[in-house]
């Protein structure tokens, strides 16, 4: 199950940090700066950190921006109270601006990727078929891409799951095998894993193999500089459309609020990778060329619906690894742009996140809580932005220059969000739950298969009533074939800004239809191969 | 179960009313600090009834943490939420709003916690938008502020975290 380790953990960053690894706390900075660097790279999660291992290691001198704060493995104490204020876009309660989704986005070093459930999946088939097809994107196919997802499955120790799933991803497996819905075990990016269930609050032993404890140190030790707690406030731009530095702004020690103090970064190169949200929005706060009015559209975030099972034997959705099993059973039953189809998992449970996705109050809701140790929860992550009215979201800016998504949930999401909900009762009733509940104001839940089937065909689906959560943002800086299909070329690099990369998900042009961390460090590892190269004026590595 | 009906009379109470007291907030300023821990206390109560202590003094200690989390957790939101969830306070601090937008007469240190929870559970399933993200800023913040604490991790079985160090 768990490996025998000394208790004592090693921390690698905090040790290199005290041998004298650059980092800046920049809200400790008493007096306005300026740095200088050959590339920029502006966020620290699954894009920016692939960035700055890479060009750090073609012996590039890199700088690596992050909004967040540096938290180490020895920081993380598995405390939901401490963890989302801390590694979190908005205390891990940022929302649409209906409020209708609520979206878990890290903000920390190593981004996402410090407080994710570890899931690694290749970018589907389908998903870059369609790129290809239907996009215009002809160098993305499984066999060009086959060599650098391989290069990074094996930098992050992805690798299918030895271990025997927790109860509740066996309770996912067991009720879908007896209705004849296929499933399997999710790849993980760790090494060393105690199987603990933590993942989302920041893995205190270091085995998730997050940007945080593999390519920042690998960077840091070839001479990066990481600044932490500083807000990339704009991009100045030369006559000539050149970017030639970056405004950053030094975050108070709240983490909310951004400070008086200026941080000026000068490079030749820069490299975007803000996350879906922050990419598009630095770029309109800059006032980026956008001829063809495609920035911050067609944001994309696997809207996801929830059902909650209780069970007569104990659950335990706290404990173990959060994400084992999956099934893609219902995202191949339509072609890829008809009916939306979905991915089924399981999120891992928390007291927190449970108590506040649950519905109701009072009495119900404390008799509900009551069964949190025999509740199973099953998610259904709906696969957006191929279906012709699947359109996603937009990114624009508030009046203070935060960004706001704007996400409207239509009849196409929600004809798929009701069968998802039915999918999912459906398999915990054959898994031998006692009652289902999904995640919706306007129901108790209910004791049987026969009752869920009728009570949720009724159910009125609209934003509010029926719980919507989102873990993935994509798009909003998409890639295109041409300028009039996309903000920048099937490299990441922006189409009219010459010395701009963008490398996270904001990229992509639809969503992904699997979890994404391992889409976004493929692609980064070939389009930042390529800057490497090309900045350095080596010969460009052969790419089919 | 379905949404309670929302009758023309109350339209026009949140139409006009809501409208002019939404107005008038501004003026009338934030709530004091002891009126919007009055209101978040009679919130809390009714949305953790089922969970609170029976003996007044321990379940005036754990409405108080409970205030005190709620706070906490608002002010790690970003500042334009931070702005709306102290706009919903300051509204629900104003007198003519408690009595007509949310229906609860008495003042909110001496409310019924059925008259709260009548109010939230009409929010919940109102047909106004701004109506249920109010109720559902408030449902997060209360049930996250209660379950963050470790005091009440038995009541839900929940062993706590696992000891590695």
């Amino acid at each position: 199950m768990t490996d025998p380790q000394p208790r004592q953990q090693r921390d690698p960053l905090r040790e290199g940090l005290a041998a004298g690894w650059k980092h800046i706390d920049a809200s400790t900075l008493q007096a306005d700066t300026l740095l200088e660097a050959d590339v920029a790279i502006i966020g620290s999660g699954a894009g920016g950190g692939v960035a700055a291992e890479l060009l750090s290691h073609a012996g590039l001198k890199v700088i690596l921006v992050e909004e967040g704060p540096l938290m180490m493995t020895s920081d993380f104490r598995m405390h939901e109270a401490e963890a989302y204020p801390q590694l979190y876009q908005e205390s891990a309660a940022r929302k649409t601006v209906d409020k209708a989704i609520t979206i878990l986005q890290g903000r920390c070093v190593g981004g996402s990727t410090t407080v994710n459930w570890t899931s690694s999946f290749r970018t589907p088939p389908t998903t870059l078929a369609f790129w290809q097809e239907a996009l215009g994107l002809q160098q993305l196919s499984v066999e060009s891409m086959a060599p650098w997802f391989a290069a990074m499955e094996h930098r992050l120790g992805i690798r299918p799951w030895p271990v025997e799933p927790n109860a509740n991803n066996g309770l996912l497996a067991q009720g879908a095998e007896k209705i004849g819905v296929p499933v399997h075990g999710i790849p993980r990016n760790v090494r060393g894993c105690w199987n603990l269930g933590y993942c989302g609050m920041g893995c205190p032993v270091g085995a998730k193999q997050s940007m945080l404890v593999t390519t920042i140190p690998a960077a840091l030790s070839r001479g990066a500089v990481l600044i932490s707690r500083l807000r990339a406030e704009r991009l100045i731009f030369s006559p000539q459309q050149r970017i030639i530095g970056l405004k950053g702004r030094a975050m108070q020690p709240d983490g909310v609020r951004a400070g008086r103090i200026s941080v000026r970064i000068r490079a030749r190169h820069f490299v975007l990778a803000g996350g879906a949200v922050g990419s598009p929005a630095l770029l309109l706060r800059s006032q980026a060329p956008d001829p063809h009015g495609l920035l911050g559209r067609r944001t994309f975030l696997h809207p996801t619906v929830v059902s909650a099972g209780v069970f007569e034997q104990r659950v335990e959705g706290y404990a173990g690894a959060p994400q084992t099993i999956y099934s893609d059973h219902y995202l191949e039953q339509f072609p890829v742009d008809g009916p939306l189809g979905f991915k089924l998992e399981t999120p891992p449970l928390h007291p927190v996140l449970y108590s506040t996705t649950l519905q109701g109050f009072g009495e119900v809701h404390a008799d509900k809580m009551r069964d949190f140790p025999h509740a199973q929860v099953l998610i259904a992550l709906l696969r957006d932005g191929f279906h012709r009215e699947s359109r996603g979201g937009r990114v624009r800016l508030r009046s203070d220059g935060s960004p706001a998504l704007d996400y409207p949930l239509n009849e196409v999401f929600w004809e798929a969000a009701r069968r998802a909900l039915l999918a999912m009762a459906e398999i915990q009733f054959a898994a031998g739950a006692q009652r289902v509940t999904p995640v919706h104001e306007g129901t108790l839940g209910y004791a049987s298969w026969a009752e869920a089937q009728r009570g949720i065909a009724a159910l009125p689906l609209k934003p509010l009533a029926c719980r919507v959560v989102s873990a993935h943002v994509m798009g909003g800086c998409a890639m295109g074939d041409t300028p009039v299909r996309g903000v920048v070329d099937q490299r990441g690099r922006h189409f009219q800004i010459e010395n701009l990369t963008i490398c996270d998900g904001s990229i992509f042009p639809t969503s992904i239809g699997a979890n994404p961390q391992l889409s976004i460090y493929g692609l980064a590892a070939r389009n930042i191969s390529l800057l490497a190269a090309e900045l350095q004026n080596r010969p460009a590595p052969a790419i089919p | 179960m379905t949404a309670p009906l929302i009758g023309r009379r109350t339209f026009l109470k949140v139409g006009l009313a809501g409208s002019l007291m939404l107005a008038s907030v501004g003026r009338v300023g934030a709530a004091t600090a002891d009126e919007e821990a009055a209101l978040l206390a009679a919130i809390s109560a009714a949305l953790l009834a089922g969970m609170l202590p029976a003996a007044a003094s321990a379940r005036t200690q754990a409405l108080n943490d409970t205030v005190a989390g709620v706070r906490h957790a608002v002010a790690g939101l970003s500042p334009s939420t931070q702005k709306e969830i102290a706009e919903l306070f300051s509204l629900l601090g104003f007198p003519l709003a408690r009595r007509f937008l949310a229906g609860v007469s008495a003042p909110w240190a001496e409310a019924r916690t059925e008259d709260v929870a009548a109010f939230l559970e009409n929010w919940r399933h109102s047909r106004y938008s701004l109506l249920q993200t109010a109720y559902g800023a408030l449902h997060d913040l209360v049930l996250g502020a209660w379950y963050a604490r470790p005091e009440h991790w038995a009541a839900i079985g929940y062993p706590g975290t696992p000891e590695i160090f």
